[in-house]
């Protein structure tokens, strides 16, 4: 047992940390009020490399490891949840499934741009009606030309309007319903149209977009087999919650650090807050289960950089994580009182950002299914894969 | 041209002094500098892209590495730390021996300080590494190139700036406003474990122990004590008269 950081994650714990005090954290709130994308924020981190942290250098990454990469979306989170999705999409769920499933020549064609963060990728699985049930979905991919015609509409896309590289899923197959019919293709910008932008609740600092597909491509953007696009995205999915829980936890550290130090500083009945024990219990479990979450971020990391199995432990991270950042976000506004209900402190962000982490990359009610379906050895992914 | 950047690693957030040894408390998580990263920026900045070498010096204990390993991570491209039990507890004249013995063998064309270490606000030890080395020595560097065999620098006073040049080899201390230190890339930070990291003991540099540490030091803590408290405050509420009960104030204190 070593529970340790390396020297190498320490000191890239340590960059983004820096880089986020100094060039994120002071414009999150403006970010947030103005719903502004912060385009050349992702310019400056791909020039540190943290666009492609845990990218293979042969294709223009850093070459860090898994568990730095987590460090990294933690770090970003904290400063800015928006900023934290857009980079844990992007790598999560484009260049990693690209670098995983694509063929020699799709890597080197398509990963390095995106490692490089020239190209911002982004992820089209989700339809009006194949959200949880994702085996559902009805953009259609036929055989024309000697290529792929692909057409249909997906929603809640994040980052469609500013990507370079779509990682898009359609069902090549009319006659196979639900999971085997689906494909994966990889589609450039000029072939999506955005059609919308969702005003959300939360990480306005990200954008969530609706697009419409009805576009020819070349038969090499069929990334894996025909009808393995469940699978590609189901194996997208495992990796990607354990970012979604790295997420949370950097959220409601962020929170976690404002109730601290105001309960040092908020004075009441002739002392401090932090004196009293309601409080001092409040910022006790926060402490505790910021923890906890985080172990088991760093666990099912571990696991999956080590090739091991990780489709429960991600689960349980994301479970754990999400659920805790919405409870424990809501309990830093109630440490700071009606303070921490107005917008002159960030912790009513951190509490309409830290919700969504238990909707995306599955619902706590898909994690649940996923955990349960392991422990009870039932056969895997026939539920869990929606 | 080599150039040397003396760094320190310091204990992180709020310093506390070890009341039974007298000494600060090195035990917790430490990092560089932040005054030396003005030294290695600037050390990088000249260096550019020209085949100049920039080697990071250290005097401390094992974990004084980590900072080593930011400079490299900054583009520095080689490591050197003096470390020996017996040099804990060097004061500055102990540690001037050290470094300048370490120096000499590294014979470099510059010597790059930081203004100061942020953790004891020790700010002689260039002036003294220069004094055993026989270099001239200019502190407080706003502004600094290099000609031919001339270091120029510009150097900050209270008063404006002295613009002085000096002959190489020569030590130079660069002011904390210098330059905007870098962030190191990602390939900085995974690439710096392949370059050359030496670490030298006192045998290596021949220096005796007995000229090493406390033994070698010349300063002996004798006591440590809170600053004494503040005087009761006196507030002036302005009724058109403030500026004179100021002045008044001031004077009688013999301050103005």
């Amino acid at each position: 047992m070593d529970f340790d950081l390396s020297p190498e994650q320490k000191e890239i714990q340590a960059l983004t940390r820096d880089f986020v005090r100094a060039e994120i954290e002071p414009h999150a709130t403006e970010w947030d009020r103005e719903h502004h994308f912060p385009r050349e924020v992702y310019a400056k981190l791909a020039e540190l490399g943290l666009m492609g942290t845990c990218v293979p250098e042969e294709y223009g990454g850093a070459g860090a490891d898994f568990l730095a990469y987590m460090l990294v979306l933690e770090e970003l989170s904290r400063g800015d949840a928006g900023v934290g999705v857009t980079v844990a999409v992007h790598t999560s769920a484009v260049t990693l499934p690209l670098l995983l499933f694509g063929t020699d020549e799709q890597r080197s064609r398509f990963v390095p741009p995106l490692a490089r963060g020239e190209l911002i990728g982004a992820f089209a699985l989700t339809e009006a009606e194949a959200g949880s049930d994702a085996a559902a979905l009805r953009t259609s991919a036929t055989r024309e030309d000697g290529g792929w015609r692909i057409s249909g509409a997906k929603q809640f896309i994040s980052t469609a309007e500013y990507a370079g590289t779509f990682l898009l899923f359609a069902r090549t197959d009319p006659d196979t319903p639900g999971a085997g019919g689906i494909s994966a293709f990889i589609l450039d910008a000029d072939q999506v149209r955005v059609t919308g932008r969702e005003e959300k609740l939360g990480l306005n600092s990200s954008t969530t977009n609706s697009i419409a597909v009805d576009s020819l491509v070349d038969a090499d953007r069929l990334l894996h087999d025909e009808g393995k696009g469940f699978h590609v995205a189901m194996a997208t999915l495992d990796g990607g919650r354990i970012g979604i829980a790295a997420q949370a936890v950097g959220i409601t550290q962020a929170a976690y650090d404002v109730a601290r130090e105001y309960a040092k500083e908020r004075h009441a009945f002739g002392q401090p807050i932090a004196k009293f024990q309601a409080i001092q219990f409040k910022l006790a479990d926060m402490a505790t289960e910021i923890e906890a979450a985080r172990l088991l971020v760093h666990r099912a990391a571990w696991l999956k950089q080590n090739d091991l199995p990780h489709t429960e432990t991600g689960a349980k991270a994301k479970l754990f994580a999400s659920e805790m950042a919405r409870r424990q976000t809501g309990e830093a506004i109630q440490i700071l009182g009606g303070y921490g209900y107005t917008k002159e402190f960030p912790v009513e962000r951190y509490y309409r950002d830290a919700k969504i982490t238990e909707i995306y990359e599955g619902t706590s009610e898909i994690q649940r299914l996923v955990i349960a379906r392991s422990v009870l050895g039932l056969a895997e992914r026939a539920v869990s894969a929606s | 041209m080599k150039i040397a950047v003396c760094v320190k690693h310091v204990p992180e957030g709020t310093s506390r002094i070890d009341p039974g040894t007298k000494r600060l408390d090195r035990a917790g998580e430490g990092a560089l500098n932040h005054f030396d990263a003005n030294a290695v920026e600037e050390a990088l900045r000249l260096k550019g892209d020209s085949d100049t070498e920039v080697v990071a010096v250290s005097l401390g204990p094992q974990k004084a590495l980590d900072s080593l390993r930011k400079a490299l991570a900054m583009g520095a491209d080689r490591a050197v730390l003096v470390s020996d039990d017996a040099a804990a507890g060097s004061d500055l004249v102990a540690t001037s021996r050290l470094l300048a013995a370490a120096l000499a063998k590294e014979e470099p064309d510059l010597v790059l300080f930081g203004q100061q270490a942020s953790d004891a606000d020790g700010a002689v030890l260039w002036a003294a590494v220069a004094e055993r080395l026989g270099r001239p020595v200019v502190s407080q560097a706003m502004e600094l190139s290099v000609d031919g065999g001339t270091v120029h620098v510009k150097r900050q006073t209270e008063h404006g700036y002295d613009t002085i040049e000096a002959p190489l080899p020569a030590v130079v201390a660069v002011s904390d406003a210098i330059n905007e230190p870098r962030y190191p890339s990602l390939k900085g930070i995974m690439g710096a474990k392949k370059k050359p990291q030496d670490v030298l003991s006192l045998a290596d540099l021949g220096v005796d122990a007995g000229d090493a540490g406390e033994a070698g030091s010349r300063t002996t803590v004798l006591a440590l004590g809170d600053p004494p408290a503040r005087a009761d405050s006196q507030k002036i509420e302005d009724d058109g008269n403030a500026a004179q009960a100021i002045v008044d104030f001031l004077a009688e204190k013999r301050l103005i």
